[in-house]
């Protein structure tokens, strides 16, 4: 046993001496060890001062500018063009059948739309005359495209074409046509992300539009297969809201402009405490098939009213 | 220095596939985890500093676009995957194909259950047994079939690296 010993440590002696020798004829290598010790302490302090700072976020975002985006766009249109061209033929027969449908709705709806019309006029005429500012006015829109997603499968975060240069920033509400997509959260020159309002730690402060109730409006990972979104802390006492009830961003929210909106209630329960009801909705824009989007180039905390 | 080009040519070519053209191949919304395959693969295939380097910068990729005004949260797990991935190196033969897919499963399994802690259960959601059976497990699985298409091509990557002599 000590005999092995000895030996042990002769070759370890000898191994020592090698590597010595080794180490001279190579250039020097940091082991990996400290390289994640360094990386460690590196990443760490990028949190706190992201965290606490926009000074080392604002260059990184430039450079994501000039690399990263311009190689999404080009492969998004490709991947939609793929898509698009797939669809061609397996759609053919469902879009004709559905052209049909859609075309009685138009009809119906352009009966429909010419009454609002006169409806409209009138409203105005009194608006005018009771001297209310038209809170609902149309906002300045830009268009953008959809180039990028979250990589990951826990956020609902996504990526914009347009930026810093096209007058967005940070807070400013992303739309279409049929209601709230999201927020933008991050802006480079040429492009921004924008967390989605079914993401999991997206919170919106709503009301129920025909009781202006509020409730908030809450992302949740375990409803976005069913494309539901939670709604939480409606205080109902005289059980006004039903199902099918519509739900509007409230004048109260600090970064949602008012009157967008948001969905449908699709169920409503009792919470546990008898005060306050909870349930889901259904959201007015289909987030599976989000192609472009409009930005309202406003922010809540500067209008003045 | 072209071993190190070329690696960061595959992590911005491997982002780049993973935000754009695989939300066009997700299953039910889960999409497989292509940067934890690279990372994984070139820390067992290559080493540790190998698997730290490929590692920091897909986190890096991932912090700017999507780290929601955080970075360094992504390329520290990341980091740590490649570093662990490169403990196994002495155990990798290119020939076996048991040891890359198991490692990366576990990795990918790791990966997203660090995630799940640190931005789920500390903002209170509990059930881990949900995202388990809905986001984890089928993200596991998805990477473990494009594992077996990509490894090979990543395989063909190192060995013509290593046969033109690049360190």
């Amino acid at each position: 046993m000590e005999s092995l010993k000895c030996r042990s440590g002769s070759v370890k002696k000898r191994w020592f001496t090698m590597a010595r020798v080794k180490l001279k004829r190579k250039k020097f290598v940091l082991p990996s060890r400290y390289i994640l010790a360094i990386i460690t302490f590196f990443c760490i302090a990028m949190m706190l001062l992201t965290f606490f700072t926009d000074a080392v976020s604002a260059p990184l975002s430039g450079i994501a500018a000039y690399t990263v985006v311009p190689f999404e766009r080009g492969f998004d249109s490709i991947g939609s063009k793929f898509t698009a061209r797939m669809n061609d033929f397996k759609n053919l027969k469902e879009v004709l059948d559905k052209n049909e449908a859609l075309q009685n709705r138009v009809n119906e709806l352009s009966q429909l739309n010419s009454q609002l019309t006169r409806d409209r006029y009138e409203l105005e005429e009194l608006r005018e005359f009771y001297g209310l500012s038209d809170q609902l006015s149309d906002y300045e829109t830009v268009g953008a495209r959809v180039i990028g997603k979250d990589p990951g499968n826990w956020f609902s975060v996504f990526v914009i074409d347009k930026g810093s240069r096209d007058g967005l920033a940070v807070n400013m509400n992303v739309i279409t046509g049929s209601g709230l997509v999201g927020i933008i959260t991050e802006v480079g020159t040429n492009w921004a992300s924008v967390r989605s309002i079914i993401d999991d730690s997206s919170n919106v402060s709503a009301m129920v539009l025909n009781t202006e109730d509020s409730v908030v409006v809450n992302g949740d990972l375990k409803l976005i297969a069913n494309g539901d979104i939670r709604f939480e802390h409606l205080l109902d006492e005289d059980d006004k809201v039903v199902k099918g009830d519509q739900i509007v961003t409230s004048n109260i929210s600090d970064k949602f402009l008012p009157g967008i909106n948001i969905g449908y209630i699709s169920s409503i329960d009792k919470d546990p405490n008898n005060l306050t009801k909870s349930g889901t909705l259904t959201p007015g824009v289909d987030f599976k098939h989000i192609n472009t989007v409009l930005v309202i180039k406003e922010l809540k905390a500067g209008k003045t009213d | 220095m072209i071993r190190k080009s070329i690696e960061f040519v595959l992590v911005f070519v491997c982002f780049l596939l993973q935000c754009t053209l695989f939300k066009f191949i997700s299953l039910g919304g889960i999409a497989p985890n292509l940067l934890i395959i690279l990372t994984s693969a070139f820390g067992f295939m290559k080493g540790r500093t190998e698997g730290m380097f490929v590692g920091f910068f897909s986190g890096l990729m991932v912090d700017v676009l999507f780290g929601n005004g955080i970075i360094g949260l992504y390329t520290l797990i990341y980091t740590y995957i490649g570093f662990f991935n490169g403990m196994f190196n002495r155990m990798f033969f290119p020939d076996d194909v048991r040891l890359p897919i198991l490692l990366i499963t576990f990795s990918d399994l790791i990966y997203c259950f660090v995630v799940y802690v640190l931005t789920f259960l500390l903002r209170s959601r509990f059930d881990f047994g949900y995202y388990v059976l809905h986001i984890i497990i089928p993200e596991a699985v998805y990477t473990i079939f494009i594992t077996i298409l990509f490894y090979r091509l990543l395989l063909k990557i190192e060995t013509s690296l290593e046969r033109h002599g690049f360190e």
